[in-house]
């Protein structure tokens, strides 16, 4: 399995960030290997309108199973994620990302659908 | 020698809230019992100049944007689309192209670099433009349809209107919508003169001054008018002093305009000061613009 997070930093002990289009990186961990992967996400900051399908591309690109985020996406980009096969749980608001984990494995995160 | 071009004030504030549909109703009015007057309310997100206005609606269009539909037959996925796209409102998600039209600009660059023709441009409504017309007051409202995201196109839309058909109209009051951004920039376009409505107040300043720079790199003439002078301080007054921006007018803070505001009536009619300040008003600035 391949979980995304969206990431205000690039660690385990990075908090997660609660905005999905303009989050500051998206991590990839692959749990297979144990790899953590963090991808820039900084490039929307430019962008005045349109951030949360930028992201929805970039994340569906990484080809991720399951996206943990915080406030979860916006109306736009739900939309298009409806196209993916990927769950995604949501309100791991000011958790790093080890207990984001943690608390996905253990059931404790809702999930958008 | 005659001139023929019209005169466009645009009234603009930056901070909302400061009294630009109270000055533009007001102004438009009165300068109509001397001439007939066009007033635009091109605060397209919330126009309300209409409750002001008296008289018959003539008319209601609908108003038009392209773009793109994707074509999933011709569509060989090569994902040019979604790369030139700046506002991200073509993305392709594996073999799936999606089109959020909201966020489209409709700048045709998807469709026309679009190598198998998989993205043709349709018209999609994102407003309306309503005509009414009292006496000799003409008035049009643009109107944004709601969740729609997108005000320039409209607003450049019903200048291109104004232009083609009310060119006539020796003088035309486009109230703009607040801030500094994007749509501002568009409702000022091709205007001789920006009135800036502000109050004495901090907040009045700071976007003021905003405004105020916007402005001068439009290179716009613009002229202060102080609504609910009386209440704050003296500091929107000192810095118009200091930057030689003239203040047109201050309007008293006053419970008897606020109540006729209220009520949905020009205030002018009852307030002479009112009055005597939007003559004042006006008259600078055709003084000003025309030499």
């Amino acid at each position: 399995m391949k979980i995304a997070f969206t990431s205000s930093g690039k660690t385990w002990d990075s908090i997660i960030d609660p905005r999905f289009g303009r989050t500051e990186y998206i991590a990839l961990y692959n749990e297979e290997n144990e790899e953590l992967n963090f991808v820039d996400n900084t490039s929307v900051k430019n962008d005045a309108h349109g951030a949360g399908t930028a992201t929805a591309q970039k994340i569906f690109e990484l080809k991720p199973d399951v996206l943990i985020t915080g406030n979860g996406p916006g109306e736009t980009a739900t939309t298009a994620l409806k196209h993916v096969k990927m769950k995604i749980y949501f309100k791991a608001n000011d958790m790093t990302l080890k207990q984001a984990y943690e608390e996905y494995k253990n059931g404790n995160l809702p999930e958008i659908k | 020698m005659i001139d023929h071009r019209p005169l466009k004030i645009a009234v603009a504030s930056g901070k909302g809230g400061t009294g630009k549909t109270m000055v533009s109703t007001n102004l438009a009015a009165l300068r109509s019992q001397s001439g007939s007057t066009l007033l635009v309310d091109l605060d397209v997100e919330e126009p309300n100049d209409f409750l002001f206005i008296p008289g018959e609606l003539v008319h209601v269009s609908d108003q038009f944007k392209m773009i793109p539909d994707w074509d999933q037959n011709r569509c060989t996925l090569c994902g040019i689309c979604s790369k030139v796209c700046k506002y991200h409102a073509v993305i392709q998600l594996g073999t799936y192209i999606a089109v959020f039209k909201e966020l489209c600009h409709g700048c045709y660059a998807c469709s026309e670099l679009c190598p198998v023709e998989a993205l043709p441009m349709h018209p999609y409504k994102m407003g309306t433009i309503s005509k009414k017309i009292s006496q000799n007051l003409t008035f049009l409202e643009s109107r944004l349809e709601i969740g729609e995201e997108q005000a320039v196109p409209l607003i450049h839309q019903t200048h291109n209107l104004v232009d083609k058909n009310y060119a006539d109209f020796k003088v035309q009051i486009f109230d703009c919508p607040p801030g500094t951004s994007c749509p501002v920039v568009a409702a000022v376009k091709d205007t001789d003169f920006v009135i800036l409505v502000t109050e004495p107040t901090p907040f009045g300043l700071n976007d003021l001054k905003l405004a105020v720079e916007t402005m001068r790199k439009l290179g716009k003439p613009v002229g202060v008018v102080i609504n609910r002078h009386g209440i704050g301080n003296d500091d929107v007054e000192v810095y118009c002093r200091q930057q030689q921006i003239p203040v047109l007018a201050k309007i008293p803070f006053s419970r008897q305009i606020a109540e006729l505001y209220s009520n949905g009536s020009l205030a002018y009619q009852e307030v002479g000061s009112l009055e005597s300040s939007l003559q004042q008003i006006f008259s600078y600035i055709q003084n000003t613009v025309k030499p």
